[in-house]
């Protein structure tokens, strides 16, 4: 049923997708609802991999400039996230040919203290091409996909000033 | 008539999130949208990098009917 709700492409259940022959490799998905990463380790499970990386960016209560954020929103098109997104895991595969499963989730709208504001999951036969896979895509996705975060606060918000200018993936 | 897509930073200064130009060019369109939306807007504009249809693109660009030409400000996803 979770799988379901997320929306994993070309099956109705994840927990089946495991097992398939012929799993999706890649799971790219910008939403307004909650993420999960139980979800996103499970399907990134595969038989032929010995190590599942996954990483969880949260809302934390600062910024550098500002204390007490309550929490972050997020302004993007879905349809061009998405596309930037899956530039990102098309050339972590480049580099890293041996990856099997790379997953991102990123939030739109109002994210709450604490919770997940973008997800990652990768999977590979051995530990090192997943860690340095995973950290490429959490690294060059904040600056190769176009998003906006706003800070909250109680009475107040403003754009972050942690910004940078749009690369490609290609160039990270 | 093209398709203006105004995000983050530069819907807020705009006011507006999309919005129809007329062409002939990128350089055409924009200096129409500073002249529709005024000095906070072309400010925004100054750093931000422009788009059509989901690729860069430069202000000699032409642009035709249909076309999407996006402002995207300095970024900060993640």
């Amino acid at each position: 049923m979770v799988g379901k709700l997320l929306g994993v492409p070309g099956e109705h259940d994840y927990r089946m997708r495991r097992v398939s022959s012929t799993p999706t490799s890649n799971w790219v998905l910008v939403t307004p609802d909650q993420l999960s990463l139980e979800s996103l380790a499970t399907w990134a499970t595969r038989p032929n991999c010995g190590a599942v990386v996954t990483f969880s960016g949260v809302v934390r209560d600062h910024s550098r400039t500002r204390e007490n954020v309550i929490a972050l929103e997020y302004e993007t098109s879905i349809e061009m996230a998405e596309k930037r997104i899956h530039e990102v895991v098309d050339e972590a595969r480049v580099r890293w040919p041996s990856l099997e499963a790379v997953a991102i989730h990123h939030r739109v709208g109002r994210v709450e203290l604490s919770d997940a504001t973008v997800i990652v999951a990768v999977s590979s036969p051995h530990r090192d091409d997943a860690f340095d896979a995973a950290r490429y895509c959490i690294d060059t996705l904040k600056v190769s996909v176009p998003m906006w975060k706003r800070e909250l606060w109680e009475g107040g918000s403003a754009w972050s000033d942690e910004s940078s200018p749009i690369v490609n993936a290609r160039d990270r | 008539m093209a398709r203006l897509l105004l995000l983050g930073p530069a819907r807020e200064a705009a006011g507006v999130r999309n919005d129809v130009f007329e062409g002939p060019t990128m350089e055409a369109v924009l200096s129409e949208a500073v002249t529709r939306y005024g000095a906070k807007f072309e400010a925004v504009l100054e750093v931000s990098q422009v788009w059509l249809n989901g690729e860069p693109a430069n202000l000699e660009t032409a642009v035709e009917s249909y076309d999407e030409i996006a402002v995207l400000p300095p970024i900060s996803g993640g």
